[in-house]
């Protein structure tokens, strides 16, 4: 069972939250940030190549227009691949565990596993920035010597930021899951 | 609760028969390792069971039954329900999967009946699938040694695949009554490699070990226990760095096979770096015994002797004329001057005395290079120490001058106002002095006072070469510390065969169809790179500066002897 809604972020940007409901102890919160937009990129390009040029006009040394290249190639580079969040997804399991990814633009992947017994509770957490306040989901993890004391926290879906509507929802499915194993 | 039933790839497709494996009680879950098929004889299958129990220390047991179905077996599943009563468990599995559909179908029968009335509804099953050659073989990190039952599941579900080798021997070409499918079933797997090695291995570490006590018998004698010999030794890096590795070597000629993960990881790095130091040690000895290297290079040696001691006879003329515009106290100046010149004028002789004798030397100390790069690096570093002796010497006086100043001052601007430091209570006291004692104070005072810029001077120039010796010698250090340290073997291994350090897990779920019951793939997640490195460092007599900045600095202010680069001893751990 799959549903798609759009939602923003805490910065006005659009999102896209992907609840998939694979069996009822399992279910799967996927939030995509927009893609890179071809204007931005080309706009950057085109302003690094043409101070390259500039200065080259005046120096006449090569140099600097192939020093624009390659930064420009490594910079796009670095980018996708460790900068530009492509989307996050959130796996959750009756008495199995919690399973928190992120994929970049290039494709790459990260995975976190978080077991069962390790997990205290998913909650909804203020935070002051600046002058605004931000709402976020995040794991509470306790140790299994010392079951109530929260010994460290794991925010969720931290580079897409999705606002407080789009949280309440995953948080509901969530705890629908978790109080049943708990 | 959720039934985890863990489901190993290899037997998707495999006859219908028994699973063998075991139940994890604290978490419900179940560990599937083997599926033995129809036809069997019941006695039989117990007693293999009992066989494997006793090898393996796992506790194994028929979880239940598997059935996939083909044409010509019909029966098979009345057949396969009967054998719940032959095999007495407190939950019996029935697994169904038909040709065609990817999704399998679970019955859990419990034995209890007071257990069956308190679930009424279905129980639901999860189907973790896991590839058991990666899962047996891999590490899950951080490595903890404990084998206590309070682990988590992961970890338990880990140790049960790894402890049960034993299981995974039978294959079916074998003549045995028992036929069963696992990741081995289709013949051992075995490397060449490994097995040349291990048959190699035995030779070689006895041979390293009477090589190994014949060199600690000849560091034995006695005339290196006594001072001057056991001191220099101490002091030089190459013999350090020598002694370390003789550690090493000792520990691989040990004919143990190593029983634990961190035990097995510390011998292969270390062999590994070993090997790889000499292959880079025998690339130096390459170039430089090539070409007439040793000549060209000898003959820069005297040279460049000449040169360094002619900047340094002009830097104290420098000093004993009015350097950067600074008036110095002329007799003082004198004296540190001529005396700094004496003492250039002696190094610059025995260097030339030792002229001839350069080339023999480079060509003999090259040789050293064949032990490994990190040996020759620390005899470099040594020859440098050695060569900027003097350097040293002028260091050492200079601080040593310049300290007595600075504490003179201090004790006398105490008298100078009267106040006097207490030993026992650690602070200053006020106290009365005579006259005579003043007058004495005082004048030491003015005169300790005036001759201060003299001293600093000549303890700011020679703290400053000084330093950059230092900064060169501890180049060098640092790099045989990372030849050292560097784990390669696991670097290598997390490259190659990821699957084998594992950070965790990451599950995927695979398709669903109606009616059947969740199924997830369960595969590696590795560790980073850096955790790699971070881990399973060897560790070494690391000489990391034992202050910290703000310490160096006030230690230089003062005028005390620094000694930036420390040898911890090495502790086995």
């Amino acid at each position: 069972m799959m549903e798609d809604e759009t939602f923003t972020d805490i910065s006005g940007k659009p999102i896209t939250l992907d609840c998939h409901s694979h069996s009822s102890f399992c279910r799967e919160f996927n939030i995509s940030s927009p893609k890179v937009s071809i204007g931005k990129v080309m706009v950057y390009t085109c302003s690094v190549w043409l101070v390259a040029y500039a200065v080259f006009f005046f120096t006449q040394n090569t140099a600097f227009l192939s020093s624009a290249i390659i930064i420009t190639l490594v910079g796009m580079m670095f980018y996708i691949h460790f900068v530009k969040v492509d989307h996050e997804s959130l796996l959750v399991i009756d008495s199995l565990g919690i399973q928190v990814s992120s994929t970049y633009a290039s494709g790459r992947e990260i995975t976190t596993f978080i077991e069962m017994s390790k997990i205290k509770d998913i909650v909804i957490n203020e935070a002051v920035y600046m002058h605004q306040i931000i709402y976020y989901l995040c794991v509470l993890l306790k140790d299994s010597s010392e079951p109530s004391v929260v010994s460290s926290v794991v925010p969720l879906f931290e580079s897409s930021k999705p606002r407080l509507n789009c949280l309440v929802k995953v948080y509901k499915s969530c705890q629908e899951i978790l109080s049943k194993c708990q | 609760m959720v039934l985890k039933v863990f489901f190993p790839q290899c037997c998707n497709r495999a006859d219908s028969g028994l699973m063998v494996g075991r139940w994890i009680p604290s978490h419900e879950s179940a560990v599937v390792l083997a599926v033995i098929h129809y036809p069997f004889i019941p006695g039989q299958v117990k007693v293999y069971l009992q066989q494997m129990r006793a090898q393996s220390g796992v506790d194994l047991c028929i979880l239940g039954s598997w059935s996939l179905p083909k044409e010509e077996e019909e029966g098979m599943e009345s057949f396969l329900q009967d054998l719940s009563t032959i095999f007495p468990q407190r939950r019996w599995l029935q697994v169904r999967r038909t040709l065609g559909r990817t999704g399998f179908t679970c019955q859990v029968a419990c034995r209890d009946q007071g257990e069956k009335e308190k679930d009424e509804e279905e129980e639901k099953v999860i189907f973790v699938h896991y590839e058991q050659k990666k899962v047996m073989q891999s590490q899950l990190h951080p490595i903890k040694e404990s084998n206590s039952q309070s682990e988590s599941e992961l970890r338990q579900v880990f140790q049960t695949v790894a402890s049960s080798g034993p299981l995974f021997f039978m294959d079916r070409y074998d003549d045995g009554p028992l036929k069963s499918t696992h990741w081995q079933t289709e013949g051992r797997e075995a490397s060449i490699l490994v097995e040349l090695l291990r048959q190699a291995s035995t030779p070689l570490c006895i041979l390293l070990t009477w090589i190994l006590t014949v060199c600690t018998s000849v560091c034995d004698l006695r005339m290196f226990r006594f001072y001057p010999l056991s001191f220099l030794c101490s002091k030089l890096s190459s013999c350090v760095q020598l002694s370390y590795r003789a550690e090493h070597m000792r520990m691989l000629s040990n004919r143990n096979a190593a029983m634990q993960h961190q035990h097995f990881m510390r011998k292969a790095n270390v062999l590994l770096s070993v090997m790889v130091d000499v292959a880079l040690g025998l690339l130096l000895m390459s170039w430089l015994y090539r070409d007439q290297n040793i000549t060209t290079l000898s003959n820069t040696v005297l040279p460049a002797a000449h040169r360094v001691a002619k900047e340094l006879e002009e830097l104290l003329q420098w000093l004993m004329g009015a350097p950067a515009g600074l008036k110095m106290n002329r007799a003082l100046d004198q004296v540190l001057g001529r005396f700094f010149l004496y003492h250039i004028h002696l190094w610059i002789s025995y260097v030339q005395l030792m002229s001839p004798f350069i080339e023999g030397l480079l060509w003999y100390g090259g040789l050293s290079a064949c032990l490994g790069l990190s040996f020759a690096l620390s005899l470099l570093s040594d020859a440098v120490a050695l060569f900027t002796f003097h350097i040293y010497c002028f260091y050492v006086y200079g601080a040593r001058l310049y300290y007595l100043k600075v504490y003179g001052l201090s004790s006398l601007w105490r008298l100078f106002r009267g106040k006097k430091w207490n030993v026992l209570r650690q602070r200053v006291d006020s106290c009365s002095y005579d006259v005579d004692q003043l007058f004495i104070g005082t004048l030491l005072f003015t005169v300790l006072l005036f001759l201060l810029p003299t001293t600093a001077l000549y303890y700011l120039v020679f703290t400053l070469l000084r330093l950059l010796v230092v900064l060169f010698q501890g180049v060098l250090h640092l790099s045989v510390d990372f030849i050292n340290s560097f784990p390669l073997f696991a670097v290598l291994l997390r490259l190659l065969r990821p699957y084998r350090l594992a950070e965790g897990v990451k599950f995927r779920v695979l398709c669903e169809e109606e009616g059947s019951a969740l199924h997830l793939l369960m595969e590696m997640n590795p560790l980073s790179c850096s955790a790699v490195v971070q881990t399973y460092r060897t560790p070494t007599y690391s000489c990391y500066p034992k202050d910290s900045w703000s310490a160096l600095v006030k230690k230089l202010f003062v005028g005390e002897l620094i000694y930036p680069w420390k040898h911890k001893s090495t502790k086995t751990d």
